[in-house]
Parts: C-alpha cells; sequence; structure tokens
C-alpha cells in the first residue's frame, strides 16, 4: 500500500508492504536511523518518536497508521550543526548517555514528558521514563537531564 | 592547568544526540548496497538429535536467496587438534573453549543441545521476507532427555556429550581440608546461588560482510576487532590480510561482545560462500537466547573464626554452569577462586570448581566476569558470620579489612593486591550515609513493628582488572601539519566515552585542543594489532600508550623545534596552556604545532606505543545499600546507594560516574530482578523483556558516589580500572539490604533475585517456625 508520512516536516511518500512496521518505514524509507529497533515487545522504547506531538513506540504502529499524520524523530529535533534542543542539551551537559543506542528514544520520551509536565518531580520522572531501557547509564544522569531541561524550560 | 580531572562534555555526544550512533544496522556504506537479510532457524528444542532438514519449501518461498545448512558448509578447514592436558587458565580475550569431544560447531551438525542453537539460515531479500521462510524450514528432531540444570548435569543420566563419558570437562582444587577450620570458635556454611543473568545490551548481536576480491570485510558489533579478525582466520581458514574487522558505534557489549561469537562466523561464512554482501540483526527474543549469559554458578560457602568477629577460614567451592559449550572452560571460577577472599586478611583460604555442562544458553564473561560471583560469596559469608556471632556487620568487616600497611599484599586466594586503603573507604561510606542514624531508624521500626522495614547492607571489595596486563594494548599518534591530531587506539569503545579521554590525555600532554584530537579505534586495516575493551583494561593500558605515544611525539617535537628556531633542545619547552613550542622564557619566539610538524617534513610526527603492564591492578571500595521491604507483601524498594570506588587518579569524573552508574544499576538488578530462567525441559521462559525483569528507571533511587584515589604504580597515570565496580560492590550490598531488613526475623539468608515471593516466602517460612528458631529464611 501507499502511505505518505510527514517526518521532520518533509513529506515521505512509499509503496510498502501492509505489515511494514511505523519504525521499518522510518530507517528503510525515509532513511532516518536514529530510532533504533531494541526488542520485540513494545518495552524497550529505544524506537520512541512523535507521531502528531505525542510519544509511541514506533515499533507497535503500523506504517499505515501514520499515513497523513506527522512525525517528529530525534533528527527533526535538530541538526548536528544548529543549537540543540534543551533536551538534548541537558543530555550532553548531565552525560545522559553512554552507547547512545537507548538515546533517540530516551531524548523524544523525556521530551513528550516535559511538554505533558513541565515541572516533574524525580519520582515522576522515574515512572514516566519506566518504558524506555537504558542499560549503560543506571538512569542516574538521564533523570537529572529531565529534571535540568525542564528546570531550563521553567521562566526564572 | 591539567585538563585531566576536570569534567569535560563528550566529544561523542553532538553525534549521538542528533543523528543517533552509525550502528551495524545503520550502516549505508557502497559495499553493503543490496545487502541481502540473513535469518536463523533456530533450535526450539534443549536436548535433540537431528534426523532430517527440508529446506525445498523455504527455497521456493517468495525473496528467498538461499537456505544454508551444515551440509554447505563444505568450504571451512579442518578444525583444531584437541589441546593436549589441561588447559591453562587463558585471559578474557583468548579463545578458550574446550575442543576436543566438547568442541561446538558453526551450524549444528547432528545433535542440537539449546534453545536457540543455530541450525540453519535463510537468506533474503528482507527481514519480513525471513522470517516468513525460515518458518518453512522443516528440521526433524529426535528428543533427549534434558539437562536444564546443575543437580541433572552432576547426575550424569542423559550427557550432552556422549563420546566425553561426563557433563563436568573440569575439576579443579583440592578435596576440602577438614582440619582447615579447627582453630575457629565459630563456623557457618550453606549453598547459595549466584542465578543466570541476560546481559542485554540494547544494541543486540548485529554482523555485516561482504567478500570482494579476495577480501573478506566484516563489520561487527564487537569489543574487539582484532581478536574477531583471529577468530575469523582459524574459522574460514583465511590469512590476515584477507581479512578486515570494523567495529562501528556498537550499542552495549558488557563483555557479551567479546570477540565473535559462531552466530556471526556463520554471517561472515555466508558471505563468502554466497558472494553476497549479507547483514544480521538479531531480534530481542534471539538475543535472550543465542547471546551468552553470564553468572551462574551455585556457592557453597564456608566461614569460621573468633566469637570476637576475627575471620580465620573461609572456603569456596564453586560449581560452575558453563552452558551447552564449555567456551570459557573454566576462567570464570578459576578468577572467582583468585578474588575469593576479597579485601580481607585470613589465614587460610580454600577454593575450588567443577564446570558442567547442561542444556542451555552458554555463559560467558558479563560486566565482571567471575569477580561480582566472589564478591557475593565473601560478602554473604562475613554478613552470615557476623549474624552468628552477634556483631555489627561494619565491625566485623573493620577488623579483617587488610591494613594499609600490607601491601603489597598476597592474597589467600592467590592474587596479589597492588595498592590500597580499604578500612578508609568503608569508614568513609559508613560516615557519608550517617550509618549509626540508619541503625537507629532501623531500630525504631523494629520497636514499633512497622510494615515497611529497613535494610542497611554493606559490601566491601577488591576486585581485578586488566587481569592480562602483559597482553598490553597498543597506540599510533599522529600530528599533522595542520596542528590537529589523530589516535589509533588498540582498545574499543562501546560507550565509554574513549575518544573523550584519549583527546584528554593527548591535550594534557600537547596543549592541542582535544577538539583537534581525532581518536580512531576498531578498524584492523588502519589498526593491525590491538586487543580492545574488556575487564576494565582500556584506562590503563590503551590510556598508557596514548601517554607514551604522545610522549614520544613531544620528543620529536622538540627536536624540529629546536632546528625551527635555532635553539638547542635543552632550551626548549613546550608550553601546554597554549600548545606552542618556544625558547624557554621567551614566548615571542613561540611556534604552533601546525609550524612544528610543517617542519618536520616527509618524515612527520607520529609515534606507536604498546603498553603492557607487569601486573594487574586491584581497585577498592564499599558499597552500602538501604533497602525497605514491605513485610506483608514481599515487595523491595532500593531507597540509597552509596559507594566509594577506588580506581586510583580519575582522568575523567564524567566518565568515570558514569561508568559507576551503570554498574550499580545492573548490580542491584541481579540482587533485585533479573534471573535468566529455564523449565524442567530446558525450555528459557524469559526469553523476551516482557518475562525477564530487566531493572528502569522506576525501580532505583539517585547514587550517592564518593571519592577516593590511591594510586597505582603498575602504569605512568597510576590508574586501576573502573568499568566493573558497580556489579562488583552493588548486588551483595542489595542483597545484604534485603536480608538486614528482615533478619530480625529469624532470617538468615535470601537467595537473588529477591523477588517479592521469595522475600515474602522466607517471611511466612521464619513466621511459622518462630519459637524454634533455625536461622534459616528458605
Amino acid at each position: 500500500m501507499k502511505v505518505t508520512v510527514t517526518v521532520n516536516g518533509s513529506q515521505v511518500a512509499a509503496e510498502v508492504p501492509d505489515r511494514t512496521l511505523l519504525v521499518h518505514f522510518l530507517r528503510e524509507q525515509a532513511n532516518l536511523t536514529a530510532a533504533n529497533v531494541g526488542c520485540d515487545t513494545s518495552s524497550c522504547g529505544a524506537c520512541t518518536v512523535l507521531l502528531d506531538g505525542r510519544s509511541v513506540k514506533s515499533c507497535t504502529l503500523l506504517a499505515a497508521q501514520a499515513d497523513g499524520r506527522e512525525v517528529v524523530t530525534l533528527e527533526g529535533l535538530a541538526s548536528e550543526d544548529s543549537e540543540l534542543h534543551p533536551v538534548q542539551q541537558a543530555f550532553r551537559a548531565e552525560h545522559g548517555l553512554q552507547c547512545g543506542f537507548c538515546t533517540p528514544g530516551m531524548v523524544m520520551a523525556a521530551v513528550s514528558l516535559l511538554e505533558e509536565n513541565p515541572d516533574p518531580s524525580e519520582a515522576e520522572v522515574r515512572t514516566a521514563l519506566e518504558g524506555n531501557i537504558c542499560r549503560c547509564t543506571g538512569y542516574h544522569n538521564i533523570v537529572r537531564a529531565v529534571l535540568a531541561a525542564a528546570s531550563e524550560r521553567r521562566p526564572s | 592547568m591539567s585538563i585531566l580531572g576536570t569534567r569535560v562534555m563528550r566529544t561523542e555526544d553532538p553525534r549521538l544526540l542528533t543523528a543517533g550512533g552509525t550502528y551495524v544496522d545503520d550502516l549505508r556504506v557502497p559495499e553493503l548496497t543490496g545487502a541481502a537479510r540473513v535469518t536463523f532457524v533456530r533450535s526450539p528444542l534443549a536436548h535433540a538429535v537431528i534426523t532430517g532438514i527440508d529446506a525445498e519449501a523455504a527455497r521456493q518461498a517468495p525473496g528467498v536467496v538461499a537456505v544454508l545448512t551444515v551440509a554447505d558448509m563444505d568450504d571451512l578447514p579442518p578444525p583444531p587438534p584437541a589441546p593436549a592436558g589441561e588447559p591453562p587458565p587463558g585471559s578474557e580475550a583468548a579463545p578458550l573453549p574446550l575442543g576436543g569431544p566438547w568442541a561446538e560447531p558453526l551450524l549444528a551438525v547432528d545433535r542440537v543441545r539449546f534453545v536457540g542453537e543455530p541450525v540453519a539460515i535463510v537468506i533474503t531479500d528482507d527481514s519480513y521476507l525471513g522470517e516468513d521462510a525460515a518458518e518453512l524450514v522443516s528440521v526433524d528432531y529426535e528428543p533427549l532427555p534434558a539437562v536444564p540444570d546443575l543437580d541433572t548435569a552432576l547426575a550424569g543420566e542423559s550427557l550432552l556429550f556422549p563420546p566425553a563419558g561426563s557433563n563436568v570437562p573440569l575439576t579443579i582444587g583440592a578435596p576440602a581440608d577438614p582440619s582447615a577450620f579447627d582453630s575457629c570458635e565459630v563456623v557457618v556454611e550453606r549453598t547459595i546461588v549466584n542465578q543466570r543473568l541476560a546481559p542485554v545490551p540494547m544494541e543486540g548481536r548485529a554482523v555485516a560482510a561482504t567478500w570482494a576480491d579476495g577480501k573478506l570485510t566484516v563489520w561487527v558489533s564487537t569489543q574487539n576487532a582484532q581478536i574477531t579478525r583471529f577468530i575469523l582466520m582459524g574459522a574460514l581458514g583465511l590469512e590476515m590480510d584477507a581479512i578486515r574487522v570494523v567495529a562501528p558505534d556498537v550499542g552495549g557489549a558488557f563483555g557479551a561482545k567479546i570477540g565473535a561469537d559462531r552466530d556471526a562466523l556463520i554471517v561472515a561464512w555466508a558471505a563468502k560462500h554466497t558472494g553476497r554482501p549479507l547483514r544480521w540483526t538479531e531480534t530481542r527474543s534471539e538475543n535472550l537466547v543465542g547471546m551468552t549469559h553470564g553468572r551462574a554458578q551455585r556457592q557453597h560457602i564456608r566461614i569460621g573464626g573468633t566469637r570476637d568477629g576475627r575471620i580465620l577460614a573461609y572456603r569456596n567451592e564453586v560449581i560452575q554452569d558453563t552452558g551447552a559449550f564449555p567456551r570459557m572452560s573454566g576462567f570464570l571460577p578459576m578468577l572467582t577462586g583468585l578474588m575469593a577472599a576479597g579485601p580481607y586478611d585470613i589465614g587460610r583460604v580454600e577454593t575450588a570448581y567443577r564446570v558442567a555442562v547442561t542444556n542451555t544458553t552458554p555463559i560467558s564473561a558479563y560486566r565482571g566476569a567471575g569477580r561480582p560471583e566472589a564478591t557475593a560469596a565473601i560478602e554473604r559469608a562475613v554478613d552470615l558470620f557476623a549474624a552468628e556471632i552477634g556483631k555489627d556487620p561494619a565491625d566485623v568487616r573493620r577488623i579483617n579489612l587488610v591494613p594499609p600497611d600490607k601491601f603489597p599484599y598476597s592474597s589467600g586466594g592467590g592474587a596479589v593486591y597492588d595498592t590500597g586503603n580499604y578500612a578508609a573507604a568503608l569508614d568513609k561510606v559508613l560516615e557519608a550515609a550517617g550509618y549509626a542514624e540508619l541503625r537507629a531508624e532501623q531500630a525504631r521500626r523494629r520497636e514499633r513493628g512497622d510494615v515497611l522495614q529497613l535494610g542497611i547492607g554493606l559490601a566491601s571489595y577488591v576486585e581485578i582488572t586488566a587481569a592480562d596486563a602483559a597482553g598490553g594494548e597498543t597506540a599510533r599518534l599522529m600530528v599533522h601539519g595542520d596542528g590537529t591530531a589523530t589516535v589509533y587506539t588498540g582498545s574499543s569503545a562501546h560507550g565509554q566515552g574513549h575518544h573523550t579521554a584519549w583527546a584528554m590525555l593527548v591535550q594534557d600532554q600537547l596543549g592541542i585542543p582535544l577538539e583537534q584530537v581525532t581518536v580512531i579505534h576498531g578498524d584492523t586495516d588502519l589498526i593491525p594489532f590491538g586487543t580492545g575493551t574488556y575487564a576494565s583494561r582500556s584506562l590503563q593500558l590503551g590510556g598508557s600508550a596514548v601517554r607514551i605515544a604522545a610522549n614520544d611525539v613531544k620528543e620529536q617535537a622538540r627536536k624540529v623545534a629546536a632546528d625551527l628556531l635555532e635553539a638547542s633542545e635543552a632550551d626548549l619547552e613546550l608550553d601546554t596552556e597554549r600548545g606552542r613550542w618556544q625558547v624557554r622564557g621567551d614566548p615571542a619566539s613561540s611556534r604552533t604545532w601546525a609550524e612544528v610538524a610543517e617542519h618536520a617534513g616527509e618524515a612527520g610526527l607520529a609515534a606507536d606505543a604498546n603498553f603492557t603492564e607487569g601486573q594487574p591492578t586491584f581497585p577498592f571500595g564499599t558499597h552500602l545499600a538501604v533497602a525497605e521491604v514491605d513485610t506483608e507483601t514481599g515487595k523491595v524498594r532500593m531507597i540509597r546507594h552509596v559507594t566509594v570506588d577506588d580506581a586510583g587518579p580519575v582522568v575523567s569524573p564524567l566518565l568515570a560516574e558514569g561508568q559507576r552508574h551503570g554498574g550499580i544499576a545492573q548490580g542491584v538488578a541481579q540482587a533485585l530482578l533479573e534471573e535468566m530462567v529455564y523449565d524442567s525441559d530446558g525450555n528459557p521462559v524469559t526469553a523476551t523483556l516482557m518475562d525477564y525483569a530487566i531493572i528502569t528507571a522506576a525501580e532505583l533511587p539517585s547514587f550517592e558516589l564518593l571519592s577516593m584515589e590511591t594510586p597505582t604504580t603498575a602504569n605512568p597515570l597510576g590508574v586501576k580500572g573502573i568499568g566493573e565496580a558497580g556489579t562488583i560492590g552493588a548486588t551483595p550490598s542489595a542483597q545484604n539490604a534485603i536480608i538486614d531488613a528482615v533478619s530480625h526475623l529469624g532470617i538468615r539468608h535470601i537467595d537473588m533475585p529477591a523477588t517479592p515471593v521469595r522475600v515474602w516466602a522466607a517471611i511466612t517460612a521464619a513466621a511459622s517456625t518462630a519459637g524454634t528458631n533455625t536461622g534459616e529464611g528458605q
């Protein structure tokens, strides 16, 4: 079937098998490889992207379900040369990433969390990120990064 | 001021945070254009004879390029001869499989020995079609009685390798000496389990390979490109220069990606065999049964001493479940024995081990590799001993720690500890945690009979890093005509931040800003010799090699600068703040690195170093965990974790803390949640992330890290390894905290993981025996 998705502001249209998952559409058709596949049970969140502004696990949706809708991936937040998004900046400053594999999903989950709850407590951050697994950082610096990004966004 | 020891943000991060890394599945290099996908057909049975494989239907399926079985492997070199005598204890890197009757094939030949063992591969145009076609490969199995656990293995009724005549490939160590504990007033013993864990790097195993113009190129998610090349040479019968191995970004490894395992070798072979570029990225369900597991020891510990707390004798007898193939032979329990005595000065230490095969996924290194098992055993033993004599576990530790004036110290396990100040680490943690107040709060809750009881757990540890110190590591450093520098390192980053740390080392010595230092790793065409990263060896070996190469380049540059400035070498100095050479005291004369490198001409400024250590190093520390246990439900919540991890001078506080954080989480995960479970038929029942209880942010507190730096003399940086401290210290401290929370109920031990049902069962059992207290939990 033909699927058309607006990805990071640009239209991507492709003929794909009906069963194509959104994450594979993004990686193979849109050639955006930041979102990763880390499991096959919707458990790890490495594939998290924003669909119409809300975080979704892109391995859990068919590409067809995103037809005509807007997706933002990690690549859509900022380019390497431009100014980093506050969440990206906070992950760097707080050492919230090591191997980087969970990072694209973790950052998008954090962006979505702060949209819904601009001033979360540490416990709220930990609960909100329960669906995003990181094996490197012990979450300590990820939590700090999200709290730092929240405080950055707050008017002083 | 030196950049070393300062908080420098990582040079790796801008790329990882904007475009994401380039892992094997992300590679879009021209050589892999049109690469076909590999899908494995794996054994669904733990133990069976293969009586036939019918791949015809699969070959006819849409998109199928080829279906390959062992019958197609007619172009492999003969297997190496079985090693004579007892295999020597090797390094984590050495190819350790036992060979002979225990040899492991690539694709299964006529027998399968674990669920997930590779039986055939399907090559298709895309992975969806591969999954479809793999279902059509029909394999006839005749089931054999499964050996799912150690007791069945030791009973020996069903043999995995009938020609070997036993399920026990190795037995090492003397039988217990009955007189060893004669001088002890108190002796405690029990059998404990260090359960099987899955490493679960977020990127599973992944390989891409192409055979072109007589050369095999393999991109693989590995910790060691050069070791992988060595393994490929043996498996495929190729010369060194006919293979290029590249480690692109690697999404975590934790010891489970040392070298390359049989699945990767099969993909590389298939690329050569078919002439098609191929790519394989495993699924998580595949990863949980196909990637090696870790730990899996049953230990019998015996500890004895005086009533006032002096430990006099200790014995740890290990049975190592090695899974279906003895890939590591006796290496892991050998390390457990070496570090058995922990940080304690114990007069009599005995260790012994047996290795047994079972119909489960093979066991290999997992963050700590044999040392977390040693620490878990001795730290449980010390708490059992303290409970028996009714003394505070902190006091018992302090009485028995090796005193600072005894280094270098020859331990009862056989290791020579280089430097340490163990009691200082303990006291620092106790003070920062407010130990006395925690005990007071515990007493108040016990007094009130609160549902939520508080437990305080300690673990003092010493570990061994760079166990293969003599293996060394390489570095090549070049300073270019534009003043920038390139480091080629034999170490192999997979999240640790080597690129930043190595650039910091160059800036420290040469004054070239770290942003202008490019670090390259993991490509055998560019770095023909190197070892890679495991056993917390990188900074002390690879980092020291960078330091030595930098000094070499500096001395070369001094000669060139002397010529350029028409001054004597002795009068020249390098201003490392500005990165400029000048005549001493005459900044006006200064020349940049670009000018000096330019003046060096054709010869350039370049140095190679291969640094080996005379001995491994022994980091140490103490962890204190605070747990809250709900005595009605058995639910545990970790509420604090305070640590000293002393690995000598810290080059990058940011990276060192990151290593400690990650290790603590994995360590707590073992105490609290994670276990790879098999049923009685050898079926894995935790083979997805829905079932394997991997730890998340919601189950952890923030960590409280304290600093202590005791240098070693083993290397020019004075550093020890920090990569595995967390899994070594955190696991027993968390386990001890959980048991401590319910110790007043008469519970002395709960095996890991302390799941709610286990803790609840221990509490219930203790309640039913109250009055006739046996001191046994469950």
